[in-house]
C-alpha cells in the first residue's frame, strides 16, 4: 500500500484551504454580481414589438420560416419568393427551412425577438398561437374574391374562435396508398381496400402468400404522426376526441375501437412492428421499396412514387381516398398548414402581402407537383393532367376532413395521447385502459 | 537588538514571503482587467440564466411573448412534485445515469489501461480514441439510429450475415430496452473522454512502485486493485462528477434517436424540461424542472464526494 498520495484529491481539506480566504470586499463584489443576475432575471420575456404595420416603408427584408420535408420543397419556395421580389421591388425575402419536428419550437423561440415575419403554421397550432397572441388576426384582410374562392375545408386550418389567423397554404389530408401489382399477385381485388375490414383481409392474404412479411406500414412513433394516423382511424370508426363540453371523449365508442383495431394489426403481424418507431418518411420508404403494401401518408408520396430516383418500382403505388370504417365514414385527417404573420413582425403589411402572394392561384398552380392549391377555381382539367389520382383523391379529402382537438394546449394533450397510444400499441396496457389514463390526464390540461 | 524567532507555522504571509504581498497588490488592477472578459462571460452565460430561470420558476409564464406574469411562489414546484410523470421521468433518468456512467467508468478504465501500455503504435490507438470523442453528439445519435434501424439497420444486417440472428430485431422496441440501448450508444462516444482522463491519471503514477510491488510478489490483479485503483480515485471522482452531470442532462441523443419514446420510455429529465418549456410553452414549470434537475445533480455529486473522501481517508 503506497504511503504517499501521488495525485491531489479535489476533495481533500488541504486543497480546500490552500487558497487565501475571500476578503469582505471580494465577497460583497461577488454578492453584487449575483444580485444583479437575479434582478436581471426578474424581467418576463416579452415581444420586441412590431405588428403596427409599415404603411410608410417602401422596402426592406422579410424573413420567412417554412418546413422542409413535405409540401413545397426548397426549390419551389425559393422560386415563389424570388417571384415576389420581382413583383415587389425594394423587398427581399430570406427563407429558413427546418424539419417539421423543429418548426413549432423554432416559432416559439424566435417569437420574442420577432425574428420571422411570415411563418408556416400547422392547423394544430393555430389555437395555441392565437390564444397566446403570437400571430396576427387577419380576418379583415381577406378580400371578397378570396373568401368566395378558397376551399371551405382549408379555412379550418387557420380559423380559431371564428377568426382567421393566417392564409391557407398547404391543404392537407392523409391519403391511402396501396401497391396494386402486389395485390394483383396475391389475387386481391382492388375494391376490397375500400374498407378497413377489406384491407385487413387483403393484408392476411398478402402475408399468407408470402409476398410481404408485414403488409401495413404506419407512422406510429411517439410523435404527432401517430396522432394523425389515429385521428384518421378514429374518424372512420365513428369516434370523437372531445364531447360537447370540450372534455375528452376518446375513451369511449369508436375512438376505443380504432385503437383496438390498430393493436389487432400488430398482434396479427399485419403491421410492421417497426411502425411504432416510424415517421411518415419511413412509411414512404417502406411503400416505395415494397417492404409494405398499404399505408397512410401525405400526398407528396404520389410524386415520389413516380420518380425513378426515389424508387425502382415506379408507378406501382396507387393513391386512394381513405378506406371506410364500420360506420361507412372515411374522413382524412386535416393536416393543412397556413401562412401566418407574426405579432413581432416589423413589416406586417408587407408580410401579409407576401403570404397572400405565396398562396395566390398563380404561384400554387406553378408548383402543383408539390402541393395542390387552396382555390376551388384552380381545380381545372389542366391541373388534373398528369396527376389525376392526386387531384381527385385530395379534392375529395378536403371536403371530408376530421380535425384533431382544437384546444390552446394542444401540444400537451397530444403528448399525453401519444404516450398512452404507444402504451397500448406496445401491449403494456389495454386500449381502454390507455385511453382512460389519457383522458384523466388531459382533463387537467384542457381545464387549465 | 534582539531577534524574535517566530515558528514557521505562526508566521504571516508577509513574514513568509517578504515583498510578495506588495507585488500582489500592485498587480491587482491588471489581474482584474484580465479577468474581466471571463467574468462577463460567466455573468452572461452562467449567472444571468441561473438567476432568470430561478425567477421564472416562481412565475406563471405560459407564453414566450407574455408581457406580465403573476408571481406564484412555489406553485410550479408543487405541481411538479405532485406529477407522477415527473417522478417516473426522474427514476428513468437516474437509471440511465447510473447505467451509462458505471459502464463508461469500467470500459474507460480498461481502455485507459490498454492505452497506458508500452505498445507499438500506441499513438494510433490514442488518436482513434480521441477521434471518437470528437464526434459531434448529433452525428453519433444519427449514426446509431441508422445502425439500429429494425428494417435496414447495419446491426441487423451484420448479425444476420454472421448467422447470429434469423430475423431482424427491433433493438429499441420496448421502453426499458430503448433506454438501455440509447445508454449504450451514449457510452460508445463518452467512454473515450473517460479513458483520456483516466489515462492522464495513470500516467501520473510512477512505475517504480509497481516494480517494488512485483519484487514483493504482488500479481497484476493485486497491483491493480491495491495500488492503481486507490491512486486513481481522485481522477475517478472527477470522471464520476463530469459524467453524472452529462448523463443526467442528456438530451440530444434522445431527441434524435427516440424523441422520448417508445411509450415515454426514454423521456429523461432534460427532454421532459424541453417538452414543458418549449413544446408546451410552460416556461414557469420548465424552469422549475430545470432547477430540480440541478438539485438532483448536486445531491449526486455530494454523495460521490462523501464516498470518495471516506475512501481516501480509509486508504491513508
Amino acid at each position: 500500500m503506497p504511503e504517499r498520495r501521488l495525485l491531489p484529491s479535489p476533495w481533500s481539506a488541504s486543497a480546500a484551504g490552500s487558497t487565501a480566504a475571500l476578503s469582505r470586499r471580494h465577497l460583497l463584489g461577488l454578492g453584487s454580481l449575483g444580485t444583479l443576475a437575479v434582478a436581471a432575471g426578474c424581467a418576463v420575456p416579452g415581444t420586441s414589438g412590431g405588428g403596427d404595420g409599415d404603411a410608410d416603408q417602401d422596402g426592406g427584408t422579410l424573413r420567412t420560416l417554412f418546413m422542409q420535408q413535405a409540401g413545397y420543397d426548397a426549390e419551389a419556395i425559393e422560386a415563389m419568393t424570388t417571384a415576389f421580389e420581382a413583383a415587389n421591388p425594394g423587398w427581399s425575402v430570406e427563407n429558413t427551412l427546418v424539419a417539421y419536428e423543429a418548426l413549432h419550437d423554432k416559432i416559439v423561440i424566435s417569437a420574442p425577438a420577432g425574428t420571422y415575419d411570415v411563418i408556416l403554421v400547422d392547423c394544430i397550432w393555430t389555437a395555441e398561437l392565437a390564444d397566446k397572441q403570437m400571430v396576427l388576426d387577419v380576418t379583415d384582410r381577406f378580400t371578397a374574391a378570396e373568401n368566395s374562392d378558397l376551399l371551405a375545408g382549408t379555412l379550418a386550418t387557420v380559423t380559431y374562435q371564428d377568426r382567421r389567423w393566417g392564409f391557407p397554404w398547404l391543404p392537407g389530408g392523409k391519403a391511402f396508398f396501396f401497391n396494386g401489382p402486389m395485390l394483383a399477385e396475391a389475387g386481391v381485388a382492388v375494391d376490397s381496400t375500400a374498407t378497413w375490414d377489406g384491407c385487413v383481409q387483403a393484408a392476411r392474404t398478402l402475408k399468407q402468400a408470402g409476398l410481404v412479411e408485414y403488409p401495413f406500414s404506419w407512422s406510429w412513433s411517439q410523435s404527432e404522426a401517430l396522432i394523425c394516423d389515429y385521428t384518421q382511424l378514429l374518424g372512420a370508426f365513428g369516434g370523437r376526441f372531445l364531447d360537447e363540453d370540450g372534455r375528452p371523449a376518446w375513451n369511449s365508442g369508436g375512438a376505443v375501437t380504432a385503437l383496438e383495431w390498430m393493436v389487432m394489426t400488430l398482434q396479427e403481424g399485419l403491421t410492421d412492428p417497426a411502425s411504432t418507431k416510424s415517421l411518415e418518411d419511413d412509411v414512404k420508404k417502406a411503400l416505395l421499396q415494397r417492404q409494405a403494401a398499404m399505408g397512410l401518408n401525405w400526398d407528396y408520396v404520389y410524386a415520389a412514387s413516380k420518380d425513378p430516383a426515389e424508387t425502382p418500382h415506379v408507378g406501382e403505388l396507387t393513391m386512394a381516398v381513405s378506406p371506410a370504417g364500420p360506420t361507412g365514414q372515411n374522413p382524412a385527417v386535416d393536416g393543412g398548414m397556413g401562412l401566418s404573420v407574426t405579432v413581432g413582425s416589423k413589416n406586417s403589411d408587407a408580410a401579409w402581402n407576401l403570404a397572400a402572394f405565396l398562396a395566390s392561384p398563380e404561384q400554387q398552380l406553378a408548383h402543383a407537383d408539390n402541393s395542390l392549391p387552396v382555390w376551388s377555381s384552380a381545380y381545372t382539367d389542366e391541373l388534373r393532367a398528369g396527376r389525376e389520382q392526386m387531384v381527385d383523391v385530395d379534392r375529395a379529402g378536403y371536403e371530408n376532413l376530421v380535425s384533431r382537438p382544437q384546444v390552446s394546449d394542444y401540444n400537451a394533450v397530444s403528448q399525453i395521447l401519444q404516450a398512452s397510444l404507444q402504451e397500448a400499441l406496445l401491449g403494456r396496457r389495454s386500449p381502454q385502459q390507455a385511453l382512460d389514463d389519457a383522458a384523466n390526464q388531459a382533463t387537467d390540461v384542457i381545464g387549465g | 537588538m534582539t531577534t524574535t524567532h517566530v515558528p514557521v507555522e505562526d508566521r504571516t504571509q508577509e513574514q513568509r514571503h517578504p515583498g510578495r504581498l506588495r507585488r500582489d497588490r500592485s498587480q491587482a488592477p491588471l489581474a482584474l482587467l484580465l479577468m474581466l472578459p471571463a467574468v462577463l462571460v460567466v455573468l452572461g452565460v452562467v449567472l444571468y440564466p441561473l438567476g432568470r430561470t430561478l425567477v421564472l420558476s416562481t412565475l406563471d409564464v405560459n407564453s414566450s411573448v407574455q408581457q406580465t406574469a403573476p408571481f406564484v411562489g412555489l406553485a410550479n414546484y408543487a405541481a411538479l412534485l405532485s406529477d407522477p410523470a415527473f417522478w417516473s421521468t426522474l427514476w428513468r433518468t437516474t437509471l440511465f445515469t447510473v447505467f451509462s456512467t458505471g459502464l463508461q467508468l469500467v470500459l474507460g478504465l480498461a481502455v485507459a489501461q490498454f492505452l497506458n501500455q508500452p505498445l507499438r503504435g500506441r499513438w494510433l490507438f490514442r488518436s482513434a480514441v480521441v477521434l471518437v470523442w470528437a464526434l459531434p453528439t448529433i452525428v453519433n445519435a444519427n449514426m446509431w439510429r441508422w445502425i439500429l434501424n429494425s428494417q435496414y439497420g447495419y446491426l441487423n444486417g451484420l448479425l444476420s450475415h454472421l448467422g447470429l440472428i434469423d430475423q431482424y430485431h427491433d433493438w429499441i422496441g420496448g421502453p426499458l430496452q430503448a433506454l438501455f440501448v440509447v445508454a449504450l450508444a451514449d457510452t460508445w462516444k463518452s467512454t473515450a473522454l473517460v479513458a483520456i482522463l483516466l489515462l492522464a491519471g495513470l500516467q501520473a503514477v510512477p512505475h517504480d512502485i509497481y516494480e517494488a510491488a512485483a519484487l514483493d510478489g504482488a500479481g497484476a490483479l493485486r497491483r491493480f486493485w491495491h495500488m492503481t485503483l486507490p491512486l486513481l480515485m481522485p481522477m475517478v471522482g472527477v470522471v464520476l462528477v463530469l459524467r453524472t452531470i452529462e448523463a443526467f442532462k442528456v438530451f440530444d441523443i434522445i431527441y434524435v434517436m427516440t424523441r422520448g419514446g417508445p411509450a415515454s420510455g426514454t423521456t429523461t429529465i432534460a427532454f421532459f424540461t424541453y417538452l414543458q418549456a418549449f413544446s408546451n410553452q410552460r416556461f414557469g414549470l420548465g424552469s422549475a424542472v430545470a432547477y430540480v434537475t440541478v438539485l438532483c445533480i448536486l445531491v449526486l455529486c455530494f454523495v460521490y464526494s462523501r464516498l470518495l473522501r471516506r475512501g481516501n481517508g480509509a486508504a491513508s
